[in-house]
Order: C-alpha cells, then structure tokens, then sequence
C-alpha cells in the first residue's frame, strides 16, 4: 500500500474517532459517572 | 488535610511520598527568580547593549538561550513535576510508585538545568530554539523523561479510583509527548563531546525543528498546565469544575489538533505552500478547544465570585486563564499568513510569548505554588497573604507593561519595514527601525523588572513558609466502599 494511501486513512480515522468522543460525551452529559470523577479533587479531604 | 497527625488510624498508615514535591516545589521558585533575573539582564542588554560587558560568555546570544531554558524547563518544568506528582497521588489515592526513581527524576531534572546553566554561556548549542542543549544533556533529559513516565503512569495504574481524573489526562498526554518530541528533534550525529549536527537536513529540518517548537508550546506549556488548572482551579474555588463533558471534548481536541499547528512558524519560507496553509488552518481551529478550556476553567468560579475579592492565590488562577484566553486568540491570528507577514519577526511575536509565558504559565504556577507550599510544609497558610497580594499586583502591571510595549514596538517595525516609497525603494533602513523601539524597549524593562521583583517577594514567603513549618505527614484517605 501507498504510504500516503495511510497517512490519508490514519487522518480519516483520527477524524472519526474525535467525531466519536464528542458524541459518547454528548450522550453521557448527565451521567453519574462524570459527575463522580468531577468530584475526584474533595475526595481525599 | 486535618488528618496530618492521625495517619496511623488509616489503611497500614500509608501516606503519601510529598517529599520530592517538596524538593521540586522550592526549586521551582528558586530557578523562577534566577530564569527571570536573566530576563531581565538579556531585555536591559537590547537598551544599553554595553552591559554584555564586551564579553562571549554574557553576550545575548548566549544568555538568551539560558532565559528561555531557565524559565521554561527550570521553573515550568519544577513547577509541572511539583504539581502533577501533587495531583495524581490525591485523585489517584495511592502513593507514587517507585519513590526512588522520583526521586531521580528530581536530582536528575537539577543536574540537566545546571549543565544547561554551565554549557550555554560557554556556547555549547545545537541552534534550535529550545532544543539548545547538547547531545550528552539530551540523552540525559531522555532518561528523567522516561523515569518520570514510568513513575507517573505506574501510580496512575495503582490507583485506588475507579476513573482517572482530567487532571491527569493532561499531565499523561504532556509527558507522553514530550518525550516523543524531544527525542524526534534531538536525533543528531555527534562530531566530539559537545557537538553535534542534526539528523534532518534543510528544509525538512526546519520543518521537525518547528513541530518540536510548538508543541513544546502546545504540550508542556499548554497541556502541562492545563493539568494544573483542572485541580488547582476547583480546589481553591471550592467547587468541582464548570463542566466534566466539556473538560473531555477539550483534552481530545486539543490532542488532535495541537500536532498540525508548527508550520505557521514557518510562513513565506521554503516550506511547501500547502503545509503552510495547513499550518494557519489548524492554528485557526485551536481557538476552539482553547477557548473552550478557559470558559470552563473561568466559569467554575460561578456562584463563587465573591471569592477573588480576598483570595489573591485564585487572582493568580483566573487571571492566568484571562491570559490564556487572550494569548490563544492572538495566536491563531497570528497564524494567518496574511497577519504573519506583518508580525513575524518583530517584538509582536516576543510580546505573543511572553503574554502567554508571563501571564498563563507563570501565574498559574505560582497559584499552584501558593496553595501546596504550606501545605507540604504542614502550614495553613503562607507566611504573608500580604505579600501575595502584591505579588498579584506587581506580576500583573509588569505583564500589562511588557506586552503592550512590545505590541507598540512590534507593529511599528512591521509597518517600517514593509514601508516602500514611490520609486519603490525602502522608507527605513533596519537601524532607523531598531533605533525608534528604544522607548519601548525601556518600558518592556521596567515591566520584566516588575514581575521579577514579585517573584522574589514570593521566594522570601516561600522561604518564611517552609523555615516556620515541618515537612507534613500526609495520610492517604482510606478507600470508599464505593470507590
């Protein structure tokens, strides 16, 4: 395979993948569990 | 931290390893006053260019690399283990693994600033900005580096919480990828003990030179930092942050983005067209994850306003944000090609670094600072909130004056030399325009000046802090049954 045939797929996928993220965190907005790791710092007092 | 002297009643009296934060805390501020004092030394030197003392070792180009090693690698770089070593212990809960390698990173971290301290007033360089250092100091960075990575990412892996706080995210992609960038950029042929010629060549070399250069900008002064935001802000606010989902969208897009953005360093050279382009759009777009950053650093002070009319340890904190939010607008606008071909070259870029340097990594950091001090040292407090406050003041009105100086100056010799009279010839010879920025120069002085004096009020409350109090026992709380 060309290298720039990869490099075009590795950018793609990057793409894709933060593409992704946004909408797992959109869908998770309201989520205990972000709200627990939000809290993390209070934890050890 | 109540629990100091009761750490016996937790779990096998586990406490956590606070005395290599300690080290590096009080060597932060230490090399913060003597990185600055060159500062200024070096800024004094572009008005009355005598005081080199006519000799190689103190001429400006030998100390201009020791002022931007020393503030960033030495201060920023005590500061960012001081802190991250801080801060993933406690949201980790668990004491930093392998202690003794820690401690290595410190000694070894110290050894590395003072042969740095040693080489570059000697001359010894490879000629790349911020990459000065020769190869045996390079190799040397590249062991601490992965001595701290292996100590860092060990005590995130043994933690005693289920998710890894943001914080640490931050920190983790900061070493990751610094030692990535400094051992891509330092690859060289050495030609003798302290000498060496760089492994890329022309234009490619440039081209690595600039991903390294502003990814260091990107990745240790930015991401580093930005680690310390996410737990010193919330912490001294007293509220968690602003937003968890935004603070995750941030750290990708940040992840993502960051990398593309070094060819705007680059602008109208022989760099490919394209990649300059591409260079000013990822630059553009950086405005977004950054932005989105600050409001979410800034906006965790909601409901808690009030606070930063007595507290001047969260002045420190949300002014820095204020300077990040500012110096991350202008950056991208410098970017654009059409802008760079006035700014790049003049005192605006070094007024951009230092609005950045002086006013988000610096204020941050000694936020960070003013709130683990007395801590570790088993204080409430530090030893004059007084002396904080002027800190705050002097560090402030030394910023204001340092950038709008060099703003006045650096659009002014941009437009003198691009000024071209009717016939087509220049308007101004290059000395008219060095001689017109004298003014300026003088008043970039005074401001460095300012922030100086701040820091070393600051060092003399560290010190009062640290001589009146203990080095504290801290006790890891005992794990939550539903941790």
């Amino acid at each position: 395979m060309d290298i720039n045939t990869l490099r075009i797929v590795a950018t793609v996928v990057s793409f894709i993948v933060f593409i992704g993220i946004v909408v797992w965190v959109g869908r998770n907005r309201k989520s205990s569990d972000f709200k627990e790791a939000a809290n993390l710092p209070f934890k050890e007092d | 931290m109540e629990n100091i002297d009761t750490h016996s009643i937790t779990r096998g009296g586990n406490t956590y390893h606070d005395g290599v934060i300690r080290q590096f805390s009080i060597m932060a501020v230490v090399w913060g006053v003597v990185g600055m004092l060159v500062g200024v030394i070096i800024a004094s030197q572009l008005v009355w260019p005598e005081l080199n003392l006519g000799l190689p070792w103190t001429s400006f180009g030998r100390l201009r690399p020791l002022h931007t090693n020393a503030v960033i690698f030495a201060f920023g770089g005590c500061t960012l283990f001081a802190t991250s070593y801080y801060v993933v212990q406690r949201t980790c809960q668990t004491a930093l693994f392998m202690p003794k390698l820690a401690s290595f990173t410190f000694w070894g971290w110290q050894l590395v600033i003072v042969a740095a301290a040693i080489s570059l007033p000697l001359g010894y360089t490879q000629g790349k900005e911020y990459a000065e250092l020769e190869w045996p100091i390079d190799l040397l960075i590249a062991v601490v580096w992965v001595s701290y990575a292996i100590v860092f990412f060990g005590t995130i892996a043994k933690r005693n919480i289920k998710h890894i706080y943001v914080a640490n995210w931050f920190f983790g992609a900061f070493i990751l990828t610094v030692a990535l960038l400094h051992i891509v950029n330092s690859a060289a042929i050495p030609a003798g003990y302290m000498k060496s010629y760089s492994a890329y060549a022309g234009v490619q070399d440039a081209m690595v030179q600039w991903w390294y250069g502003h990814n260091a900008v990107g990745f240790f002064l930015t991401a580093g930092f930005l680690g310390i935001m996410y737990y010193f802000v919330p912490k001294q606010a007293g509220r968690p942050v602003y937003s968890y989902s935004l603070s995750i969208i941030h750290f990708w897009a940040l992840i993502f983005t960051y990398m593309w953005a070094g060819p705007h360093h680059l602008h109208y050279t022989a760099l490919p067209d394209w990649t300059q382009s591409l260079g000013m759009v990822f630059s553009l777009v950086l405005l977004a994850p950054s932005w989105g950053g600050m409001i979410n650093g800034i906006m965790t002070m909601s409901g808690a306003w009030h606070k930063l009319r007595t507290d001047p340890i969260l002045r420190f904190l949300i002014v820095s944000l204020s300077f990040y939010g500012m110096s991350t607008f202008e950056g991208p606008m410098m970017a654009i090609k059409t802008v760079n071909s006035l700014s790049h070259y003049t005192d605006w870029t070094v007024g951009h670094v230092h609005s950045g340097a002086l006013g988000w990594v610096g204020m941050v950091s000694m936020g960070a600072l003013y709130f683990m001090i007395p801590k570790l040292f088993g204080k409430k407090e530090m030893h004059s909130i007084k002396a904080i406050e002027l800190h705050f003041w002097l560090a402030t009105v030394g910023i204001v004056l340092y950038i709008s100086a060099l703003w006045i100056s650096g659009v002014m010799e941009g437009l003198m030399w691009r000024a071209i009279n009717v016939d087509g010839t220049l308007t101004y010879t290059f000395v008219e325009s060095v001689k017109a920025k004298t003014p300026y120069y003088i008043i970039r002085m005074l401001g460095g000046l300012l922030y100086l004096s701040g820091m070393s009020i600051m060092l003399w409350n560290v010190i009062k802090t640290a001589t009146s109090g203990k080095a504290a026992i801290v006790a890891i709380p005992p794990v939550h049954a539903h941790a």
